[in-house]
């Protein structure tokens, strides 16, 4: 057993910001390394040069103990090195197995042997004992199937080192077990994997080591069986964090419906839907991937239009049938893709904090005041301590966590009265989920209403004044979350009907 | 208000590479022909690219949407025929633009309203439209020219103002101004700037992306009625077989000056200067004697390198 990669000195710099700064990296033979660190701290970076995506500016790669420059992406997989994204990147209309064999199928007489690569993609999924028929089409599989998916087809290189970006952010707790299992398989067939995650229970359930980075600096690699999530954290944000989830004194400031819905329906999306916030109240939606809670929230800001049921604001019934009445009423939705639904990733800072009330930045010939738009976007980018360059500097160029900001400042803007968050924290480390939680509080304290979907059960229960759980499309109970336990809401979701 | 935008260091910037290209063949130009740098030959590239510019600074909107129209070419030769039924039928010449204004609006309503309201993709709409615009121009003049003798229209197209500035120069500068206050400067340009560069988040923080859509086609279709106007003055006549293949010179102009063909990106300056290029090399190939065919060559391979650079600014853009 030996050291099968080692990075030393890794640099990346991107105009304007050091991405990486002499950051090491060593990967032993058959080992979980985990890979941990804030958002910008670089772990996407360094992952990028490793699997050929960026090319670094400084430092040295050796691979089994000889130096090597990554070329580009396909000479990264001919070294054997995979990487599962953490968005995935299969082709919706091609069916499983045509996925899994992309640009490497199986042929006969020239022609691609479908019955081959079926053949071998069942292969594949017995022994990891997926049930996924190969002939599906993509586009029909649920999130975390489509992950196993992409996992299986990572695998199917037969790579040597396995990067997992956030593997399990679309799992359900069974799948993630599921996972789990093949890592270890992988690992007793001397496989090394670096396994990036935020969720501390995964990193000392399935990791060894775990190297952890800090603003593009390398701060120390510590064994996972002799640290604690207290050192790791420290490690990681740099400052004694003693909660992960900060303190909100109180459960809603009024006993008064802010927002209240009455049998919302529409058929297929979601049935019988009533629940209120109080102002200053924090309600948790709990359910798992493809239960409805989406389409519910996105009901009530008027995406999907409602087939029947009402809603009322402050006691009196409010029409809201797409998203711009629902913003009249000051209603905010974050949603939970913030890439593809939250964010403009062509346009800057500014001009993506501004978005949702233009009005206010024009001036009285209606035209766009400049320095109204700076001054405010300076203004967010300083209260919420969003790490950019510039405010001019377009937004795809940011972190997760930051990106996130970005999107919770274009909210502030319309000054919400009911704040709806759709997995604020999805693909976000410690640090900025602490920062979020402080954001939401504040926000509460001033009397806006929040409801917070969330598929992570300890955030749910820490954060939420109040908790439904939704199933099947509909809410099936609600819960205190200062009394239950995650034992007890799994039990509700793993209910037989 | 120009010259400062020009004196910005952010805007250098952003247009240095495209008026480097332009001063590049320029320089190369006034060594090939003597007559090149003759101010007389400088208002004349103002004045060819006069039509083309102002087809562009519409094409500017709908690129800047992610969506296409294909179509201006034939709504300028509509537009002129209008003009010239109009003007033939002895109305005057106020109203006979005000008509010739309102056809381009609603040609342009009709491919927004169409492709935004049963979804069918603009670039389809646009080429089914522009066979049917051109065919309705063929059918109402029956394939001939009409001439065109009022002397206000005359006068837009081939006069010069103080006997130094020819007045499509003019219209060109005033419509520049008015294009890039309204899409750089107004809730409505930077909507559609959202919409092209996110059109779901833009619709979740209340953009009725239709309607946007719908008035951004009707503004194409304003910009190609004037181009008609001008058209039809320089050409002394309304042409039904007028501006074939305007619509690529209004979309490699777009491209030329940084423009973005997915959408999300653009500045109606940079078309400008765009357009220029494209007017530059035109006049440069007109004075050195190129043939006509040659010349179809080397406007090809523009557009090729124009979208060549839009690819890779987004790449470089998207982080690669």
């Amino acid at each position: 057993m030996g050291t099968i990669l080692e990075m030393k000195g890794i640099r990346k710099v991107f105009p304007g910001v050091v991405a990486l700064d002499g950051v090491n990296l060593n990967l032993e033979e058959g080992k979980v390394l985990a890979l941990l660190g804030e958002n910008g701290a670089g772990k996407s970076t360094l992952m990028k040069i490793l699997s050929g995506a960026y090319k670094p500016d400084g430092g040295e790669i050796f691979l089994y103990g000889e130096k090597v420059e990554i070329k580009d992406i396909i000479h990264a997989r001919n070294l054997g090195i995979s990487i599962i994204y953490q968005e995935l990147s299969l082709s919706p209309n091609m069916t499983v197995a045509e996925n899994i064999f992309a640009l490497q199928e199986p042929t006969r007489f020239g022609l691609i042997d479908d019955k081959e690569m079926n053949k071998r993609t069942k292969e594949l999924f017995e022994q990891f004992e997926i049930e996924i028929s190969p002939t599906k089409m993509v586009k029909e599989l649920s999130i975390s199937n489509q992950q196993m998916v992409e996992i299986v087809k990572a695998l199917s290189t037969k790579p040597r080192i396995i990067i997992m970006d956030e593997p399990t952010s679309a799992l359900s707790n069974k799948e993630t077990e599921k996972l789990f299992k093949i890592i270890r398989k992988l690992k007793s067939e001397e496989i090394s994997i670096i396994y990036i995650s935020h969720r501390m229970d995964e990193i000392f359930e399935i990791t060894d080591y775990v190297s952890v980075l800090r603003d593009g600096n390398y701060i120390g690699t510590v064994d996972t069986k002799k640290t604690s999530s207290e050192e790791l954290i420290k490690m990681m944000v740099g400052r004694e964090m003693d909660k992960v989830y900060p303190h909100k004194d109180f459960k809603y400031l009024k006993d008064e419906k802010l927002l209240e819905v009455k049998d919302y329906n529409k058929k297929n999306y979601f049935h019988d839907i009533n629940l209120f916030v109080r102002p200053g109240e924090i309600l948790g939606l709990y359910g798992l991937m493809g239960s409805g809670r989406t389409e519910i929230v996105q009901g009530i800001f008027g995406i999907l239009k409602k087939d029947s049921g009402e809603i009322f604001m402050h006691g009196s019934k409010v029409n809201i049938d797409d998203p711009f009445s629902a913003i009249e009423h000051r209603i905010a939705f974050v949603t939970e893709d913030r890439k593809n639904e939250g964010l403009v990733l062509t346009s800057s800072v500014s001009e993506n904090t501004t978005m949702a009330n233009i009005n206010k930045i024009l001036n009285r010939f209606k035209l766009i005041d400049e320095n109204k738009e700076v001054k405010i976007a300076r203004e967010h980018v300083e209260n919420l301590r969003i790490k950019t360059p510039s405010i001019y500097q377009t937004v795809n160029k940011l972190s997760g966590g930051n990106q996130q900001k970005v999107v919770l400042s274009k909210w502030f803007e319309i000054e919400p009265e009911i704040l709806i968050l759709d997995e604020p924290t999805r693909g976000i480390d410690v640090g900025a989920k602490y920062e979020i939680y402080k954001l939401m509080i504040e926000l509460a304290k001033k009397g806006v209403g929040i409801i917070m979907i969330s598929s992570e059960l300890p955030e749910i229960l820490n954060v939420s004044d109040r908790l439904l759980v939704v199933k099947d499309h509909g809410i099936i109970t609600e819960l205190d979350p200062k009394k239950t336990t995650q034992e007890e809401i799994m039990s509700y979701i793993t209910w037989k009907r | 208000m120009g010259l400062k935008l020009f004196a910005d260091k952010k805007l250098f910037k952003s247009y240095g590479g495209v008026l480097l290209a332009l001063l590049g063949l320029m320089v190369l130009f006034s060594f090939l022909s003597p007559h090149f740098l003759k101010t007389n030959n400088i208002l004349t590239v103002f004045a060819q690219v006069s039509i083309i510019a102002i087809l562009a600074f519409g094409m500017t909107f709908v690129l800047m949407i992610g969506e296409i129209d294909l179509s201006v070419g034939s709504i300028l030769a509509l537009c002129g025929i209008v003009l010239g039924v109009m003007l033939s039928n002895g109305f005057n010449v106020v109203i006979s633009i005000i008509a010739v204004l309102i056809a381009g609006a609603l040609a342009g309503l009709f491919n927004g309203f169409v492709s935004a309201k049963f979804k069918i993709p603009t670039f389809i709409v646009t080429v089914a439209t522009m066979g049917i615009f051109r065919g309705i121009g063929y059918a109402i003049t029956d394939a001939r020219p009409i001439q065109i003798e009022n002397s206000f229209i005359l006068f837009l197209g081939n006069k010069k103002l103080f006997n130094l500035i020819p007045v499509p120069v003019v219209i060109v500068i005033v419509l520049l101004i008015i294009s890039h206050v309204l899409l750089s400067k107004t809730k409505f340009g930077r909507q559609a700037k959202m919409v092209g560069g996110n059109k779901v988040a833009a619709e979740y923080v209340g953009v009725n992306t239709k309607k946007l859509q719908i008035k951004i086609f009707i503004i194409t279709g304003i910009a190609a009625a004037v181009s008609g106007i001008l058209m039809a003055s320089r050409l002394y006549s309304a042409q039904p077989n007028a501006a074939g293949g305007y619509e690529l010179d209004a979309i490699a102009s777009a491209v030329l000056g940084g423009t973005s063909l997915s959408g999300g990106y653009g500045t109606v300056l940079g078309t400008f200067i765009g357009a220029l290029i494209m007017g530059v090399i035109n006049n440069g190939m007109n004075l050195i004697g190129m043939p006509y065919f040659y010349q179809q060559i080397v406007k090809g391979l523009i557009i090729i390198v124009a979208v060549f650079i839009d690819v890779r600014n987004k790449e470089s853009m998207l982080g690669k």
